[in-house]
Protein backbone atom coordinates (compact mmCIF):
# COMPACT_ATOMS: atom_id res chain seq x y z
CA UNK A 1 0.00 0.00 0.00
CA UNK A 2 2.74 2.52 0.94
CA UNK A 3 4.78 1.27 -2.45
CA UNK A 4 2.09 2.52 -4.05
CA UNK A 5 1.23 5.85 -2.27
CA UNK A 6 4.76 6.05 -3.03
CA UNK A 7 4.52 5.47 -6.55
CA UNK A 8 1.82 7.96 -7.01
CA UNK A 9 3.21 10.40 -5.65
CA UNK A 10 6.62 10.55 -7.24
CA UNK A 11 4.83 10.32 -10.33
CA UNK A 12 2.91 13.27 -9.91
CA UNK A 13 6.26 15.20 -9.14
CA UNK A 14 7.46 13.99 -12.12
CA UNK A 15 4.76 15.03 -14.11
CA UNK A 16 4.32 18.36 -12.29
CA UNK A 17 7.55 19.51 -10.92
CA UNK A 18 8.33 22.47 -13.53
CA UNK A 19 11.44 24.17 -13.27
CA UNK A 20 14.37 22.09 -11.80
CA UNK A 21 15.45 20.80 -8.75
CA UNK A 22 14.24 23.17 -6.37
CA UNK A 23 11.33 23.58 -7.59
CA UNK A 24 10.93 20.31 -7.56
CA UNK A 25 11.45 20.26 -3.62
CA UNK A 26 8.67 22.62 -2.75
CA UNK A 27 6.55 20.47 -4.77
CA UNK A 28 8.04 16.84 -2.39
CA UNK A 29 7.85 18.99 0.23
CA UNK A 30 3.63 19.52 -0.07
CA UNK A 31 3.56 15.74 -0.66
CA UNK A 32 5.98 14.30 1.86
CA UNK A 33 5.66 16.30 4.96
CA UNK A 34 2.00 18.12 4.49
CA UNK A 35 -0.05 15.00 2.95
CA UNK A 36 1.03 12.41 4.19
CA UNK A 37 3.54 13.21 7.16
CA UNK A 38 6.37 10.36 5.98
CA UNK A 39 8.71 12.81 6.90
CA UNK A 40 8.70 15.40 9.63
CA UNK A 41 9.73 19.08 8.48
CA UNK A 42 13.25 18.92 9.72
CA UNK A 43 13.91 15.42 8.55
CA UNK A 44 12.78 16.94 5.35
CA UNK A 45 15.62 19.51 5.53
CA UNK A 46 18.11 17.14 6.26
CA UNK A 47 17.10 15.39 3.06
CA UNK A 48 17.59 18.74 1.19
CA UNK A 49 21.01 18.89 2.37
CA UNK A 50 22.34 15.55 1.99
CA UNK A 51 20.84 16.01 -1.56
CA UNK A 52 22.89 19.06 -2.02
CA UNK A 53 26.04 17.51 -0.46
CA UNK A 54 25.68 14.45 -3.18
CA UNK A 55 26.46 14.17 -6.31
CA UNK A 56 23.41 13.76 -9.16
CA UNK A 57 20.60 15.78 -9.38
CA UNK A 58 18.50 16.58 -6.31
CA UNK A 59 15.25 15.00 -7.81
CA UNK A 60 16.27 12.05 -8.21
CA UNK A 61 18.41 12.33 -4.70
CA UNK A 62 15.69 13.13 -2.70
CA UNK A 63 13.22 10.28 -4.73
CA UNK A 64 16.00 7.87 -3.60
CA UNK A 65 16.21 8.88 -0.07
CA UNK A 66 12.88 9.52 0.98
CA UNK A 67 11.71 6.29 -0.72
CA UNK A 68 13.74 4.07 1.32
CA UNK A 69 13.18 5.91 4.55
CA UNK A 70 9.20 5.85 3.81
CA UNK A 71 9.60 2.32 3.20
CA UNK A 72 12.99 0.77 4.94
CA UNK A 73 13.44 -0.92 1.75
CA UNK A 74 15.68 -0.71 -0.92
CA UNK A 75 12.11 -1.07 -3.63
CA UNK A 76 10.95 2.04 -1.84
CA UNK A 77 13.90 4.32 -3.46
CA UNK A 78 13.37 1.56 -6.94
CA UNK A 79 9.97 2.97 -7.19
CA UNK A 80 10.37 6.35 -6.33
CA UNK A 81 13.27 7.11 -8.59
CA UNK A 82 11.92 5.64 -11.44
CA UNK A 83 8.71 6.85 -10.92
CA UNK A 84 10.03 10.57 -10.98
CA UNK A 85 11.82 9.91 -13.91
CA UNK A 86 9.03 7.67 -16.53
CA UNK A 87 6.50 10.73 -17.21
CA UNK A 88 9.43 12.89 -18.44
CA UNK A 89 11.11 10.55 -19.98
CA UNK A 90 8.16 9.73 -22.11
CA UNK A 91 7.54 13.03 -22.72
CA UNK A 92 11.50 13.80 -23.97
CA UNK A 93 11.32 10.70 -26.15
CA UNK A 94 8.53 11.88 -27.71
CA UNK A 95 9.74 15.31 -27.98
CA UNK A 96 13.01 14.08 -29.39
CA UNK A 97 11.25 12.00 -32.37
CA UNK A 98 9.24 15.28 -33.21
CA UNK A 99 12.64 17.34 -33.26
CA UNK A 100 14.52 14.74 -35.75
CA UNK A 101 11.35 15.19 -37.88
CA UNK A 102 10.74 18.26 -38.10
CA UNK A 103 14.05 19.96 -38.21
CA UNK A 104 13.81 21.63 -40.94
CA UNK A 105 10.49 22.96 -40.69
CA UNK A 106 9.98 26.27 -41.06
CA UNK A 107 7.86 27.22 -37.99
CA UNK A 108 10.07 25.31 -35.79
CA UNK A 109 13.03 27.57 -36.99
CA UNK A 110 10.85 30.51 -36.49
CA UNK A 111 10.50 29.73 -33.04
CA UNK A 112 13.95 28.07 -32.38
CA UNK A 113 15.29 31.85 -33.44
CA UNK A 114 13.64 33.47 -30.05
CA UNK A 115 14.16 30.32 -27.81
CA UNK A 116 18.31 30.10 -28.69
CA UNK A 117 18.86 33.68 -27.02
CA UNK A 118 16.52 33.06 -24.34
CA UNK A 119 18.34 29.76 -23.42
CA UNK A 120 21.43 31.44 -22.74
CA UNK A 121 19.58 33.83 -20.34
CA UNK A 122 18.07 30.95 -18.40
CA UNK A 123 21.41 29.21 -18.22
CA UNK A 124 22.92 32.78 -16.78
CA UNK A 125 19.77 33.25 -14.35
CA UNK A 126 20.23 29.28 -12.75
CA UNK A 127 24.16 30.80 -11.88
CA UNK A 128 22.35 33.93 -10.55
CA UNK A 129 20.31 32.16 -8.44
CA UNK A 130 22.95 29.82 -7.11
CA UNK A 131 24.76 32.38 -6.13
CA UNK A 132 22.84 33.04 -2.46
CA UNK A 133 23.96 32.97 1.08
CA UNK A 134 24.38 29.17 0.93
CA UNK A 135 26.48 28.87 -1.56
CA UNK A 136 28.88 31.94 -1.11
CA UNK A 137 29.44 31.62 3.10
CA UNK A 138 32.50 34.16 2.72
CA UNK A 139 35.00 35.59 1.33
CA UNK A 140 36.77 32.85 0.75
CA UNK A 141 33.88 31.05 -1.70
CA UNK A 142 34.19 34.38 -3.61
CA UNK A 143 37.88 33.20 -4.11
CA UNK A 144 37.01 30.02 -4.91
CA UNK A 145 34.57 31.02 -7.46
CA UNK A 146 36.52 33.29 -8.94
CA UNK A 147 39.60 30.98 -9.33
CA UNK A 148 37.42 28.13 -10.93
CA UNK A 149 35.84 30.75 -13.42
CA UNK A 150 39.32 31.84 -14.75
CA UNK A 151 40.82 28.35 -15.07
CA UNK A 152 37.79 27.36 -16.89
CA UNK A 153 37.47 30.46 -19.09
CA UNK A 154 41.09 30.78 -19.87
CA UNK A 155 42.92 27.22 -19.59
CA UNK A 156 39.80 24.60 -20.09
CA UNK A 157 40.37 22.81 -16.87
CA UNK A 158 38.11 19.64 -17.13
CA UNK A 159 34.87 20.67 -15.02
CA UNK A 160 35.60 17.48 -13.10
CA UNK A 161 38.88 18.16 -12.10
CA UNK A 162 37.93 21.64 -11.62
CA UNK A 163 35.36 20.15 -8.77
CA UNK A 164 38.06 17.84 -7.15
CA UNK A 165 40.86 20.86 -6.99
CA UNK A 166 37.37 23.10 -5.39
CA UNK A 167 36.65 20.53 -2.83
CA UNK A 168 40.72 20.42 -2.00
CA UNK A 169 40.55 24.03 -1.39
CA UNK A 170 37.74 23.69 0.87
CA UNK A 171 38.96 21.08 2.69
CA UNK A 172 42.37 23.30 3.04
CA UNK A 173 40.51 26.60 3.59
CA UNK A 174 37.92 26.22 6.07
CA UNK B 1 34.64 -13.20 -19.97
CA UNK B 2 31.41 -13.49 -19.10
CA UNK B 3 28.42 -14.14 -21.46
CA UNK B 4 25.22 -12.47 -21.99
CA UNK B 5 22.07 -14.33 -22.21
CA UNK B 6 20.91 -15.18 -25.96
CA UNK B 7 18.00 -13.33 -25.38
CA UNK B 8 19.49 -10.00 -24.47
CA UNK B 9 20.78 -10.51 -28.27
CA UNK B 10 17.57 -10.43 -29.58
CA UNK B 11 16.67 -6.97 -28.54
CA UNK B 12 15.71 -4.37 -30.74
CA UNK B 13 18.88 -2.61 -29.99
CA UNK B 14 20.74 -5.15 -31.39
CA UNK B 15 19.19 -6.25 -34.17
CA UNK B 16 18.35 -5.16 -37.59
CA UNK B 17 15.25 -3.54 -38.64
CA UNK B 18 13.97 -7.19 -40.10
CA UNK B 19 15.10 -9.09 -36.91
CA UNK B 20 17.91 -10.96 -38.09
CA UNK B 21 20.88 -10.85 -36.19
CA UNK B 22 23.76 -8.59 -36.92
CA UNK B 23 27.22 -9.72 -38.31
CA UNK B 24 30.00 -9.86 -35.31
CA UNK B 25 32.22 -7.24 -36.27
CA UNK B 26 29.06 -4.71 -35.98
CA UNK B 27 27.73 -5.90 -32.82
CA UNK B 28 30.85 -5.45 -30.82
CA UNK B 29 30.63 -1.95 -31.90
CA UNK B 30 27.68 -1.57 -30.94
CA UNK B 31 28.05 -3.07 -27.42
CA UNK B 32 31.17 -0.35 -27.48
CA UNK B 33 28.91 2.83 -28.22
CA UNK B 34 26.52 1.59 -25.70
CA UNK B 35 29.27 0.55 -23.38
CA UNK B 36 30.70 4.71 -24.25
CA UNK B 37 27.81 6.27 -23.88
CA UNK B 38 26.69 4.52 -20.76
CA UNK B 39 30.21 5.29 -18.37
CA UNK B 40 30.10 8.72 -20.13
CA UNK B 41 26.69 9.43 -18.52
CA UNK B 42 27.93 8.03 -15.29
CA UNK B 43 30.64 10.03 -14.67
CA UNK B 44 28.63 13.07 -15.83
CA UNK B 45 26.28 11.73 -13.28
CA UNK B 46 28.68 11.10 -10.42
CA UNK B 47 29.87 15.17 -11.00
CA UNK B 48 26.84 16.42 -11.05
CA UNK B 49 26.62 18.08 -7.52
CA UNK B 50 24.36 21.18 -6.73
CA UNK B 51 21.16 20.34 -9.13
CA UNK B 52 20.78 19.30 -13.01
CA UNK B 53 22.41 22.93 -14.04
CA UNK B 54 25.57 21.43 -12.66
CA UNK B 55 25.48 19.03 -15.37
CA UNK B 56 25.80 21.49 -18.37
CA UNK B 57 29.32 22.02 -18.62
CA UNK B 58 30.06 18.20 -18.25
CA UNK B 59 27.83 17.97 -21.19
CA UNK B 60 29.12 20.73 -23.02
CA UNK B 61 32.74 19.12 -22.61
CA UNK B 62 32.06 15.63 -23.14
CA UNK B 63 29.45 15.52 -25.71
CA UNK B 64 30.19 18.44 -27.73
CA UNK B 65 33.61 18.26 -27.72
CA UNK B 66 33.05 14.84 -28.77
CA UNK B 67 31.77 16.37 -31.76
CA UNK B 68 28.69 14.05 -31.27
CA UNK B 69 26.50 16.69 -31.05
CA UNK B 70 26.38 20.53 -32.23
CA UNK B 71 26.97 23.11 -29.90
CA UNK B 72 23.84 25.15 -31.17
CA UNK B 73 21.78 21.53 -30.98
CA UNK B 74 23.03 21.59 -27.37
CA UNK B 75 21.74 25.09 -26.34
CA UNK B 76 18.65 23.95 -29.01
CA UNK B 77 18.05 20.52 -26.70
CA UNK B 78 18.75 22.90 -23.49
CA UNK B 79 16.03 25.76 -24.14
CA UNK B 80 13.37 22.65 -24.52
CA UNK B 81 14.32 21.05 -21.66
CA UNK B 82 14.04 23.78 -19.01
CA UNK B 83 10.28 23.88 -19.92
CA UNK B 84 9.62 20.66 -19.27
CA UNK B 85 8.40 18.97 -16.39
CA UNK B 86 10.94 16.09 -14.60
CA UNK B 87 14.44 15.71 -13.28
CA UNK B 88 16.10 18.23 -16.01
CA UNK B 89 19.46 16.25 -15.78
CA UNK B 90 17.36 13.25 -16.37
CA UNK B 91 15.89 14.56 -19.39
CA UNK B 92 18.70 16.27 -20.94
CA UNK B 93 20.78 12.83 -21.03
CA UNK B 94 17.51 11.27 -22.95
CA UNK B 95 17.69 14.12 -25.61
CA UNK B 96 21.70 13.12 -25.85
CA UNK B 97 20.78 9.39 -25.66
CA UNK B 98 18.02 9.42 -28.27
CA UNK B 99 19.92 11.79 -30.52
CA UNK B 100 23.05 9.26 -30.53
CA UNK B 101 20.92 5.73 -30.98
CA UNK B 102 17.88 6.29 -30.73
CA UNK B 103 15.64 4.68 -27.91
CA UNK B 104 17.99 2.24 -26.61
CA UNK B 105 20.55 5.14 -26.50
CA UNK B 106 18.31 7.13 -24.23
CA UNK B 107 17.20 4.11 -22.06
CA UNK B 108 21.50 3.56 -21.45
CA UNK B 109 21.76 7.29 -21.14
CA UNK B 110 19.23 7.78 -18.78
CA UNK B 111 20.32 4.66 -16.58
CA UNK B 112 23.90 6.21 -16.42
CA UNK B 113 22.71 9.25 -15.10
CA UNK B 114 20.66 7.93 -11.94
CA UNK B 115 23.02 5.25 -11.22
CA UNK B 116 25.75 6.87 -9.23
CA UNK B 117 23.57 9.55 -7.58
CA UNK B 118 20.61 6.46 -6.58
CA UNK B 119 23.65 4.26 -5.44
CA UNK B 120 25.12 6.96 -3.07
CA UNK B 121 22.31 8.12 -1.74
CA UNK B 122 21.60 4.30 -0.73
CA UNK B 123 24.82 4.02 0.63
CA UNK B 124 24.10 6.69 3.04
CA UNK B 125 20.72 6.22 3.75
CA UNK B 126 22.04 3.06 4.64
CA UNK B 127 24.86 3.40 6.69
CA UNK B 128 25.54 7.28 7.25
CA UNK B 129 23.05 8.98 8.19
CA UNK B 130 24.71 12.19 9.78
CA UNK B 131 26.33 12.73 6.55
CA UNK B 132 25.53 16.59 6.44
CA UNK B 133 26.84 17.11 9.50
CA UNK B 134 30.23 15.52 9.07
CA UNK B 135 33.02 18.18 9.07
CA UNK B 136 34.92 17.22 6.43
CA UNK B 137 32.06 17.29 4.27
CA UNK B 138 30.32 20.05 5.08
CA UNK B 139 34.34 21.74 4.28
CA UNK B 140 34.96 20.02 0.91
CA UNK B 141 31.04 21.28 -0.07
CA UNK B 142 32.42 25.18 1.44
CA UNK B 143 34.79 24.56 -1.86
CA UNK B 144 32.68 23.16 -4.20
CA UNK B 145 29.20 24.76 -4.34
CA UNK B 146 30.82 28.62 -5.49
CA UNK B 147 32.99 26.81 -8.12
CA UNK B 148 29.96 24.86 -9.86
CA UNK B 149 28.32 28.36 -10.27
CA UNK B 150 31.43 29.55 -11.83
CA UNK B 151 31.35 26.34 -14.15
CA UNK B 152 27.58 27.04 -14.89
CA UNK B 153 28.78 30.64 -16.05
CA UNK B 154 31.48 29.37 -18.10
CA UNK B 155 28.90 27.03 -20.83
CA UNK B 156 26.36 30.02 -20.73
CA UNK B 157 29.45 32.55 -21.94
CA UNK B 158 30.85 30.29 -24.59
CA UNK B 159 26.87 29.21 -25.90
CA UNK B 160 26.39 33.35 -26.06
CA UNK B 161 29.35 33.66 -28.24
CA UNK B 162 28.59 29.91 -30.70
CA UNK B 163 25.11 31.34 -31.37
CA UNK B 164 26.54 34.87 -32.33
CA UNK B 165 23.92 37.11 -31.48
CA UNK B 166 23.31 40.33 -32.49
CA UNK B 167 23.12 43.71 -30.57
CA UNK B 168 19.59 43.29 -30.45
CA UNK B 169 19.44 39.45 -29.69
CA UNK B 170 21.50 40.15 -26.86
CA UNK B 171 18.78 41.72 -25.18
CA UNK B 172 16.83 38.74 -24.99
CA UNK B 173 18.81 36.56 -22.85
CA UNK B 174 19.57 39.69 -20.72
CA UNK B 175 15.56 39.88 -20.15
CA UNK B 176 14.92 36.44 -20.00
CA UNK B 177 18.03 35.98 -17.08
CA UNK B 178 16.58 39.05 -15.19
CA UNK B 179 13.00 37.87 -15.67
CA UNK B 180 13.43 34.80 -13.59
CA UNK B 181 16.27 35.98 -11.36
CA UNK B 182 14.63 38.91 -9.65
CA UNK B 183 10.80 38.45 -10.27
CA UNK B 184 10.59 34.94 -10.12
CA UNK B 185 9.20 33.90 -13.22
CA UNK B 186 9.00 30.19 -14.21
CA UNK B 187 11.24 29.32 -16.79
CA UNK B 188 8.24 27.36 -18.47
CA UNK B 189 6.54 30.84 -19.36
CA UNK B 190 10.10 32.49 -20.84
CA UNK B 191 9.99 29.62 -22.82
CA UNK B 192 6.79 29.95 -24.31
CA UNK B 193 7.42 33.24 -24.45
CA UNK B 194 10.45 33.06 -26.36
CA UNK B 195 8.90 30.65 -28.80
CA UNK B 196 6.01 32.75 -29.68
CA UNK B 197 8.28 36.19 -30.06
CA UNK B 198 10.81 33.67 -32.14
CA UNK B 199 7.72 33.12 -34.48
CA UNK B 200 6.29 36.48 -34.47
CA UNK B 201 10.00 37.69 -35.37
CA UNK B 202 10.59 35.62 -38.22
CA UNK B 203 7.15 35.42 -40.00
CA UNK B 204 6.36 38.70 -40.06
CA UNK B 205 8.34 41.46 -38.40
CA UNK B 206 11.00 40.71 -40.28
CA UNK B 207 9.69 41.07 -43.42
CA UNK B 208 8.46 44.41 -42.56
CA UNK B 209 11.38 45.87 -41.44
CA UNK B 210 13.93 45.10 -44.21
CA UNK B 211 11.04 45.87 -46.61
CA UNK B 212 10.63 42.14 -47.87
CA UNK B 213 13.64 41.68 -49.53
CA UNK B 214 15.08 38.79 -47.69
Amino acid sequence: MIYLQLLYVYLKVGIFGFGGGYAMLSLIQLEVVDRHHWLTLSEFTDVVAISQMTPGPIGINSATYIGYTVTGSVWGSVIATAAVCLPSFLLVLLISYFFARFRNNRYVNAAFTGLLPASVGLIAAAALLLMNRENFVDYKSLFIFAAAFFLTWRYRVHPILMICLAGLAGLLLY
Amino acid sequence: MFRLPGSFFRCPAFCRGDGRKLSAPVFEQLIVMYLTLFLTFVRIGMFTIGGGYAMIPLIEREIVRRGWMEREEFVRMFAVTQSLPGVFAVNISIFVGYKLKRFWGSVVCALGTILPSFVIILLIALFFRRFQDNPYVIRIFNGIRPAVVALILVPCLSAAKAIRMSRMELLVPLVAALLIWKWGVSPVWIVLGAILGGLIYTLWLKEKLTGGKE
